[in-house]
């Protein structure tokens, strides 16, 4: 029996027996059974969730989350909740059928219901609270997974469907994997220094450098030699959310920038690599060029924020469509978390955004949901996770550039490239 | 009447019994983005069974692949009638092991999810009936060859 390999605290096994109410017994009974698959002997307690469940995929989701809530499920920590299907506060972007919106909503009720805070954004990160150094979490969204591992010092596995919400109804998660120092040592060395300095530091070079990260490391914890120590969060959010999307990367380690990796030996723990994965210009030129499905064409879209973006982002946006217009015949989408866009207002950036064209997303992101006008034609980005989703997604062309080409693009009306690194 | 071979053991990662001709695959499937949770047809165009049917199969592969979504998408297969009749793995997958568990618990239909060691999992024939039984102490599996030998 796999509950019987487990080792059960009194009050764990008192949960299972539904002494603290069916909904808790059904939560653990799910941790208890993929314990085991897991790899744990024991259950650990956690401080903070985060769930990505509240996106609609089907019956199954919304019939699990709505038996919970019926069960008067109630979560025991502080939970905040990824992207809906939805934006509530612009329901008039929303461009698919009914039905599905009708059970979106119902699944966002559900979870809601249940106690989790209507965050509804993919960067649980910029938030005000968000977990300290050494924190012991249970975190969905592949994105805010690796940020919260690798920038944040907190630690989780790779949680998703199903199980993020049993973790915070219970406030357990199965002992195994990232929560435990053994396995947070880093193992594939990516040296940059032997790159150009403006390589280096170009706006591009993190969502590129996690793309290749991501196809090259497999399994294993990359450790990043030569990124800029004043590398800021939202590079590092680009880099971790690319390396996500690529590859099942939930923890990096970027020696004199993130928080276990003071030095190389830091961060690994002491052992030697168990290989290096040469960084070269060649390289990085061709993980570049994947991110792009197309060099050009008539220009119908830009998307920026997945994930979504911050204060400082948007800030970046501002001046370079102040008192700007945007092509009549492109639509520029900024997906950002309702929290990120009261904080812009306040400060007359939507305003400003909003009078140049710009269209801004919230609770969900443009790639995930019919919201895009124009399926068709070129759509620009300068996030890596979109522009490796939204061709399969949405059946679009893709052109991966920094902020000033996207917007500069956007103006014009036809696609406007970065140039290629020498 | 139907003659059975012998037993092979293995790891249980979701419990249930059910017999069905095995589809091995060569490659790890995703179920988000790889299988279509109505229909359960492989739907991964670069998937070299791309087109094939899940429905009723026992599905055997070495390891899963991708993203935490495929829990929800093999869930709702499941849920559907549409998925594997019972998965075979050489790795434990959670998220596979998640979708069946909890299709499971809430509308009472299993797939069974088991393991096998490498040199076990090499003997299965593609395109042959095998039954498999999986409770909490463990799982068999047993090729069934129906009609006189």
């Amino acid at each position: 029996m796999p509950a019987q390999a487990l080792h059960l605290s009194a009050e764990e096994t008192a949960m299972l027996a539904g002494e603290q109410g069916p909904a808790v017994a059904l939560a653990l009974e799910v941790i208890v059974r993929m314990a085991p698959v897991a790899g744990a002997e024991r259950l650990r307690e956690i401080t903070s969730a985060h769930i990505d469940g509240c996106l609609y995929h089907g019956q199954a989701g919304l019939d699990f989350a709505e038996r919970l809530a019926s069960l008067g499920g109630q979560v025991r920590v502080p939970t905040t909740l990824n992207v809906s299907s939805l934006d509530l506060l612009h329901p008039h972007l929303y461009r698919g059928d009914r039905e599905t919106a009708l059970a979106a909503r119902r699944l966002m009720d559900a979870y809601t219901q249940m106690g989790c805070r209507p965050t509804w954004t993919c960067a649980p990160y910029q938030l005000s609270q968000r977990p300290a150094f050494g924190e012991q979490i249970a975190w969905a969204e592949s994105n805010a997974i690796v940020f919260a591992n690798s920038v944040l010092g907190a630690r989780t596995n790779r949680y998703g469907d199903f199980l993020d919400i049993c973790a915070a109804l219970t406030a357990r998660v199965p002992d195994a994997g990232l929560h435990q120092d053994a396995h947070r040592y880093g193992q594939v060395l990516y040296d940059l220094r032997g790159l150009p300095e403006h390589v280096r530091r170009h706006e591009l070079l993190p969502a590129v450098l996690g793309h290749y990260i991501g196809h090259t490391t497999g399994n294993h914890i990359p450790v990043i030699v030569g990124l800029p120590p004043d590398t800021s969060e939202d590079s590092l959010k680009l880099l971790g959310a690319a390396a996500a999307s690529s590859g099942s990367v939930a923890l990096f380690h970027a020696v004199g920038v993130t928080p276990e990796a003071p030095t190389v030996a830091a961060a690994f723990g002491g052992r030697p690599p168990l290989r290096e994965e040469p960084v070269t210009l060649a390289a990085l030129n061709a993980a570049r060029a994947e991110l792009s499905t197309t060099s050009g064409g008539p220009l119908r879209t830009v998307s920026l924020g997945t994930p979504h973006a911050s204060l400082a982002e948007i800030g970046q946006l501002v001046p370079l469509v102040a008192g700007q217009t945007i092509h009549p015949e492109v639509d520029f989408y900024v997906s950002t978390g309702r929290d990120v866009l009261a904080q812009a207002a306040e400060r007359g950036w939507v305003e400003i955004c909003e009078q140049a064209g710009v269209r801004f997303v919230v609770d969900t992101c443009t790639y995930i949901t019919p919201i895009l006008r124009h399926t068709t034609g070129v759509a620009m980005t300068n996030s890596p996770k979109w522009a490796y989703y939204a061709p399969g997604n949405l059946g679009v062309d893709v052109v991966f550039a920094g902020l000033a080409a996207c917007v500069a693009s956007a103006l014009r009306g036809e696609v406007q490239r970065d140039a290629d690194w020498a | 009447m139907t003659q059975t071979g012998p037993e092979i053991h293995g790891a249980t990662q979701s419990p249930g019994s059910a017999s069905g001709r095995l589809l091995l695959l060569t490659e790890p499937l995703s179920f988000w983005g790889g299988v279509d949770g109505v229909t359960g047809r492989i739907i991964d165009q670069r998937h070299p069974m791309a087109g094939t049917l899940l429905a009723g199969r026992v599905l055997a592969m070495p390891a899963g692949r991708g993203s935490s979504s495929s829990s929800s998408v093999l869930a709702e297969a499941i849920r559907n009638g549409s998925a594997p009749a019972a998965i075979i793995l050489e790795e434990p997958d959670l998220i596979i092991a998640l979708g069946a568990c909890v299709a499971r618990l809430l509308y009472g239909i299993t797939c069974p999810v088991v393991t096998l060691a490498p040199a076990d999992y090499a003997t299965l024939e593609d395109g042959q009936t095998y039954r498999v039984d999986a409770d909490d102490a463990g799982c068999v599996v047993t090729r069934e060859y129906s009609g006189p030998l």
